[in-house]
């Protein structure tokens, strides 16, 4: 299994709430689902990938969850191109 | 001992927690059930117009450039009646520290929590605020937790969410990722009690006194550019927040332009499903905020709310997606600037109003936001294709939330449409009557509810007779 050394920036989660858990006022669709944490910081200890870990978060918090992620990235982008916006400014608005 | 940590416990706990996370305690403005003394606890923080602009301007705040959009102003006249089509301008908000008016917002409230000795500032919000938060907590050299709403039970996030994490942690920020519900406020409860943080709140005064500033500001602008004062400024509204803010500011400096709302449209979309969170393409703005919270201001994560946006609103205008998208496409084309389409919402009000308006007026749209990856109308567009909307170009008054966006064909068929005024204010009543009857009210909460929807007694009697 991937040993991953501590210091290293992870991303864990953590069930917070299970279905049963959830508060009263949540709609049908959601309610069937738990509710989820995610956060990110440097790992405690070393450990395996998927493992129940604690993290040192960037406010100086420790928290535990599963290692879901390790040095997660942003791959967030302008999106494949819609053709549709093209034409716009380009004389047609009047 | 362990503390209990469930939903039902740590919502029992919420007062306590709240007070010692503001050190504020709102029970001394309260007149009645219904009533307090919202002006008082406006003035209660102590900030006087020049002091907010003073703490503002340390921390990369306010002073923000007022555009004349002459390009679009021409485009829209073209498509006007004769003599119709208002000058349009644009305040240039995206200028601020974190590329939004809600700098503005979180200026104070950090000033505030470094006076007072708090460690950091926690804040719960999956919008612009969390970046402004984040912005100003490193500069006043606090911690910073932004809680946030991020992902559907599938584990994804819609593009401007995703960016405006990002934006979070570039300014050193911890951001707490949370899967869809209500249960945000649960959470920021615990934390603000495990770090003992800052409550930094939209929702408090130190949150809208920041933002009259900007009110101030836009009124001098205009005055200075034109010779008189605007006519319209038109406000994109979700929790109510910017508009009164900058209601308060324009009033402050003597100016009585019409105040006028705008959202997206949003309706058939529910906030807090699973299913419909990554089918809305705008995440703040629009009407699933809009209408609950200028209807009944007194639903967040403070005992009263500071925004309180039917004291201030003159018309409130709705405006399709679609509608949105191509006035931001148009803005970088006629004008040569690229800004988020959120922050545009404001802009497509204008243009449809501004062709009711003469030529000889003055619209204002008071602000404009950052935009980049994931923060952009192709990022959305895209994402909604994946997401199996529809998206075309045609009548955008045809499209269905949800199922499809449509892009308008050209300029006139943006329109917008103005809501009732009259039933928003009698869906106010509806709300203060679930709290309590209206029979039961005092003068005081009479007098309180009746200014809440900018109405006096008389309109208030006339008024109770319909609910
Ligand atoms: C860019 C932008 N404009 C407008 C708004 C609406 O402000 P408010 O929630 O105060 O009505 C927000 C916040 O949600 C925003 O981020």
């Amino acid at each position: 299994m991937n040993q991953v050394k501590a210091g290293t920036w992870v991303e864990i989660e953590k069930t917070l709430l299970t279905p049963q858990q959830r508060a009263p006022q949540v709609p049908e669709d959601t309610r069937q689902t738990p509710y989820i944490m995610k956060v990110a910081g440097f790992l405690v200890a070393d450990a395996l990938f998927g493992e129940e870990v604690s993290v040192k978060t960037m406010s100086g918090r420790l928290v535990s969850g599963t290692m879901v992620v390790v040095r997660p990235h942003y791959t967030h982008s302008f999106g494949d191109t819609v053709e549709e916006l093209i034409p716009i400014g380009l004389g047609g608005e009047i | 001992m362990t503390r209990d940590n469930s939903y039902q416990a740590v919502m029992a706990r919420k007062n306590e927690i709240m007070k010692s996370s503001m050190g504020l305690d709102y029970e001394v403005y309260r007149q009645g059930e219904l009533a307090f003394d919202y002006e008082r606890m406006m003035s209660d923080c102590g900030f006087s117009l020049e002091d907010i602009i003073r703490i503002q301007a340390e921390t990369k705040v306010g002073n923000t450039p007022m555009f004349e959009l002459r390009n679009l102003t021409n485009a829209v006249r073209r498509i006007s009646e004769p003599g119709k089509g208002a000058r349009i301008f644009v305040k240039d908000e995206a200028a601020n520290a974190s590329g939004s008016f809600k700098a503005r917002r979180a200026s104070i409230s950090a000033y505030v929590a470094a006076q007072k000795g708090y460690k950091g500032l926690i804040a719960a919000t999956s919008g612009n605020y969390g970046a402004a938060v984040a912005s100003q907590a490193a500069q006043r050299g606090l911690k910073c937790i932004i809680v946030q709403e991020v992902f559907d039970s599938k584990g994804i996030g819609q593009p401007e969410i995703v960016e405006k994490g990002r934006k979070c942690e570039a300014f050193g920020a911890e951001v707490i990722k949370l899967s869809v519900g209500p249960e945000l406020f649960y959470y920021l409860l615990l934390t603000l009690e495990e770090t003992g943080f800052f409550n930094a709140s939209l929702y408090t005064p130190f949150g809208i006194k920041g933002v009259e500033s900007l009110g101030a500001e836009l009124t001098s602008q205009i005055r200075s550019m034109t010779g008189k004062d605007p006519d319209a400024v038109m406000i994109t509204h979700a929790g109510g927040g910017n508009l009164t803010g900058t209601a308060r500011g324009m009033r402050a400096a003597g100016c009585d332009a019409r105040v006028i709302a705008c959202s997206v449209d949003l309706s058939g979309l529910h906030m807090a499903s699973d299913h419909d969170f990554n089918r809305k393409s705008f995440t703040t703005g629009h009407t699933g905020f809009g209408i609950p919270f200028a209807t009944w201001p007194d639903r967040t994560d403070v005992p009263r709310n500071a925004a309180r946006s039917m004291r201030y609103m003159d018309d409130y205008i709705l405006v399709r997606q679609g509608e949105v998208f191509y006035v931001t496409e148009l803005l970088a084309k006629l004008e040569g600037i690229e800004r988020g389409p959120a922050g545009n919402t404001s802009l497509t009000g204008a243009v449809a109003l501004a062709r009711e308006m003469n030529q000889d007026q003055i619209i204002v749209v008071q602000e404009t936001e950052y935009t980049g990856a994931g923060k952009h109308h192709n990022s959305q567009l895209a994402f909604a294709q994946r997401m199996g909307i529809e998206v075309r170009r045609g009548n955008p008054e045809e499209s269905v939330n949800g199922r499809s966006i449509i892009i308008p064909e050209n300029l006139s068929q943006i329109k917008g449409h103005r809501q009732d005024m009259e039933k928003l204010r009698i869906s106010y009543l509806k709300n203060a009557a679930k709290q309590l009857a209206p029979s039961q009210w005092s003068e005081a909460d009479r007098k309180f509810v009746a200014e809440d929807v900018k109405k006096d007694l008389a309109w208030l009697d006339q008024a109770l007779k319909q609910i």
